[in-house]
């Protein structure tokens, strides 16, 4: 039935000399991180209701929303810096308050139902489709929670690839996961996604695709150190690279096309996930080739060799 | 590795079958309810409903813990005849001391209090220091065992108040130590039972000190409680609860009879009925209030004596309030309030598009790999198509065994596994066309490429499963749908690319012998 393939990603016997451009990456890459750090604290991450806590109300009004009576409302009902803004469609509205300040449950309820309240009566046949509020010790907690998934998946990746590999992989791998990570963590600052626990899963999918596309470029590496003794690393991470580049474009591309359309058709709250996870794809798979090999290339040369005799 | 057995592919083949059938329960009702018929739930997020994190205020807990306390002392010490001064306790410290009229009866009243209930006196640790005071601190392991029986009472007083609601299908969880989740699908206005379980129902019975007048110096003993109705009228309430609402057997809504208000019908058990009795005969033409959560509901003046332990409670009431008041008396009241810290609810509406765009997006990125694998690997990539389709299947297979509850990150996680899934297919696919340039014959070059990519395929995929595992364990709520998802499809994937996919090239060749391999 079906036969030969219709196309090839890379052309056959490809020897693309990637470390010559090792530098440029790495500064380039160095010089993203860098500014995403510097965006990090300033202006810093638009954090979501998970943890900043706070109320957000959304409604649905029949016919377009009219802004101007809701936040004549809201102030009639004293409710001030209340963030309004349409979300998706026209007739969505998403009102965004912080925690009260003194941070009492009891305060937050007449609150919620304070902003409900202002907000059905200011058009006829308004719904309230979304509630939540998010208590100040309930955010900061589950901030913690989600550092801590970050870190511990980073320390296990690299005592995975320690265990399985050797140190000089494992070090190159966390130095190149870190860079990826700031660099997602840049691109939530610039495009304003709100940085909330989808958001920290985002980030871990980003980490473990990236580590697993790492894998496969090292482990070619590792194969090639036993199987050609006397090649000098440079050229042999060259032809490791170009060896696994038709494996590294055409997974990037499958998982880039099963994210596209839920960016495109995701909805409101899962388009920003979905455009982070491309981000990321894009970042991973570039730092697989432009950054990962070559960290490992400046590792000490002598014991990757010394070790790989001994094995084989 | 290279001849696979035609049972053997016949195991797998049933194994996708039997994920099918697995499948089918989210498709259709049952046929009968003998037939076990588990099938995926549907998180808040995508049938709409609310989700209450509620925080037990163990403030309270100790607060109450030191007052009994103090209560059990003094009467401990007056029934020796053991004098004693300033006994106060400190909610901070969670101690409570007091100084003896005089040094020489030191020994007596530490023995006096050693004598107490071994129960209660073993939550404590004594000390008297030497101006003859005496410290009793409340151990830290006390306190976390009567939290923890706080919170499994909680739980079963929150149950009953929302069974009786008539939510359906609600889940009532314990997190942590002081903490429960309640999810309440379909309900999108949660006020009702908000208030319900906001409200501790504590019940209790006192007469009012009718000397006092001024509500900013209350005399020792009787504190100025707000009406219910009108919190800025204001009752001077004894502190000495006459009777226990703990002690009501029965409650129920119901009209009163003269005026036609809405009313409570209450049942007192036998010492209850006890105590109400010689209450109301001993103060005959007295106001005796009632008193919920230091609120004072009503305070009728006593006409006679009720000696059956049966009243009633007007105040006020619209038909709801009577109804629920009623059900919280019958359902007991919380040890210790219950406050609302985290609070989502999603209408049904909005998560119907979630559904939805969540469905289309998974069509049209199944589609497009799908494309791509024919396109770029042809006779192969159309095995991996079968593989990545039976992998759908058995992610969704296992998801309804687990009975696992589906949120839109979970369904974000099952797309992205569907984009990762062809991974290994497309590792091996690689290695073999590597093997046929190094001029391998096409059996060979299938075994090589299939053993070298194994190893990878292990690597990679042994990686995201540690990373999302530890997603799962610190994940919360819908976080945790998604590492689910991607651990599952973790699984799954290896299963249906290293025997399902494989195993049909392996028959494939076996069947057409090809003097070259189409890759």
């Amino acid at each position: 039935m079906l036969g030969r393939p219709l196309l090839h990603l890379v052309p056959h016997g490809t020897k693309i000399n990637f470390m010559r451009g090792r530098f440029i990456g790495l500064i380039t890459s160095a010089v993203l991180s860098i500014a995403s750090l510097i965006l990090f604290f300033h202006p810093g991450l638009t954090l979501g209701l998970d943890f900043r806590g706070g109320i957000v109300v959304e409604a649905q009004t029949q016919g377009p929303a009219d802004f101007a009576k809701i936040r004549m409302e809201l102030n009639q009902a004293h409710i001030s810096a209340a963030g309004l803004q349409q979300f998706g469609a026209k007739n969505s509205v998403l009102i965004r308050l912080d925690a009260p300040k003194e941070n009492n449950a009891e305060a937050t309820q007449t609150l919620i139902n304070q902003v409900k309240q202002a907000v059905t009566s200011a058009q006829d046949g308004t719904k309230i489709v979304r509630a939540d509020a998010v208590g100040a010790s309930v955010s900061s907690e589950l901030f913690r929670h989600g550092l801590l998934a970050l870190g511990f998946s980073l320390l296990m990746i690299m005592l995975y690839i320690w265990f399985r590999f050797e140190w000089e992989f494992a070090i190159s791998a966390i130095i190149t996961l870190i860079l990826d990570l700031t660099k997602a963590i840049g691109f939530l600052v610039i495009t304003h996604f709100e940085f909330d626990l989808v958001m920290v899963a985002a980030l871990l999918t980003i980490l473990g695709y990236s580590t697993n596309d790492k894998v496969v470029v090292y482990d070619r590496v590792r194969e090639n150190l036993r199987k050609y003794h006397s090649m000098p690393i440079r050229e042999l991470i060259d032809m490791s690279i170009n060896e696994t580049l038709s494996r590294t474009l055409a997974t990037s591309l499958t998982v880039f096309l099963a994210a596209l359309p839920l960016a495109l058709f995701g909805g409101a709250s899962l388009s920003g996930f979905a455009w982070v996870m491309l981000f990321g794809i894009v970042v991973g798979t570039s730092s697989s080739i432009f950054i990962a090999a070559p960290l490992l290339l400046f590792m000490e040369e002598g014991s990757l060799r010394r070790r790989a005799k001994k094995i084989s | 590795m290279m001849y696979y057995s035609r049972k053997k592919l016949a195991l797998v083949i049933l194994t996708c079958f039997i994920g099918l059938l697995l499948c089918l329960p989210n498709f259709m009702s049952a046929p009968s309810p003998k037939i076990p018929w588990r099938q995926i739930h549907l998180g808040l997020d995508l049938r709409g409903g609310s989700y209450l994190l509620m925080q037990i205020d163990l403030n309270v807990l100790t607060k109450n813990r030191l007052q009994t306390l103090s209560d059990n002392i003094r009467q401990t010490l007056i029934s020796k005849d053991l004098g004693y001064k300033d006994i106060h306790s400190s909610d901070k410290d969670h101690t409570i001391s007091f100084t003896l009229r005089s040094p020489s009866e030191k020994d007596a009243v530490l023995k006096a209090l050693k004598g107490m209930p071994k129960a209660v006196i073993n939550e404590f640790s004594i000390s008297d220091a030497p101006n003859d005071q005496i410290t009793l601190t409340l151990s830290e392991d006390a306190m976390k065992q009567r939290g923890s029986d706080a919170i499994a009472q909680s739980i079963e007083i929150v149950r009953k108040r929302i069974d009786a609601t008539g939510a359906v299908d609600p889940s009532i969880t314990r997190q942590g130590e002081d903490r429960i989740i309640v999810q309440l699908p379909g309900v999108d206005d949660p006020e009702r039972i908000k208030k319900l379980l906001g409200t501790t129902a504590k019940m209790t019975f006192h007469l009012l000190d009718e000397n006092a007048t001024n509500p900013d110096f209350p005399p020792p003993g009787v504190t100025f409680m707000p009406m219910m109705e009108d919190p800025s009228k204001k009752l001077p309430i004894r502190d000495h609860i006459e009777v226990d609402g703990s002690e009501l057997t029965n409650a129920s809504a119901g009209m009163d009879q003269q005026n036609g208000e809405y009313a409570v019908n209450f049942q007192f058990d036998t010492a209850g009925a006890q105590a109400f009795a010689n209450v109301t005969r001993a103060n005959i033409g007295k106001p005796f209030a009632i008193v919920l959560d230091n609120q004072v509901i009503t305070a009728p003046v006593i006409k006679g004596v009720i000696p059956g332990g049966s009243g009633q409670i007007t105040g006020g009431f619209t038909v709801q309030k009577a109804t629920d008041l009623a059900l919280m008396l019958r359902s007991g009241a919380l040890p210790a309030p219950l406050k609302i810290i985290e609070e989502r609810t999603i209408g049904a509406s909005l998560g119907e598009d979630a559904i939805r765009a969540g469905a289309i997006s998974l069509a049209v990125g199944f589609a497009l790999v799908i494309v791509f694998m024919l396109v770029f690997y042809g006779h192969f990539g159309f095995y991996a198509d079968i593989a990545l389709f039976a992998n759908l299947i058995l992610m969704t297979a296992i998801l309804s065994l687990f009975e696992a509850t589906l949120t839109l990150p979970g369904m974000a996680g099952m797309l992205l596994t569907l984009g990762m899934a062809v991974d290994a297919n497309i590792l091996i696919n690689e290695r073999i066309r590597e093997e046929v340039r190094n001029g391998r014959t096409p059996l060979n070059a299938l075994q090589a490429g299939f053993d070298r990519a194994l190893s990878t395929i292990i690597d990679s995929n042994v990686t995201a499963f540690l990373s999302h595992v530890m997603l799962f364990i610190f994940g919360t709520g819908p976080v945790r749908g998604f590492a689910l998802t991607i651990t599952i499809g973790i699984v799954t994937t290896i299963f249906t690319t290293l025997c399902l996919s494989w195993m049909l090239i392996i028959r494939w060749y076996a069947v057409t012998r090809p003097k070259e391999l189409p890759v």
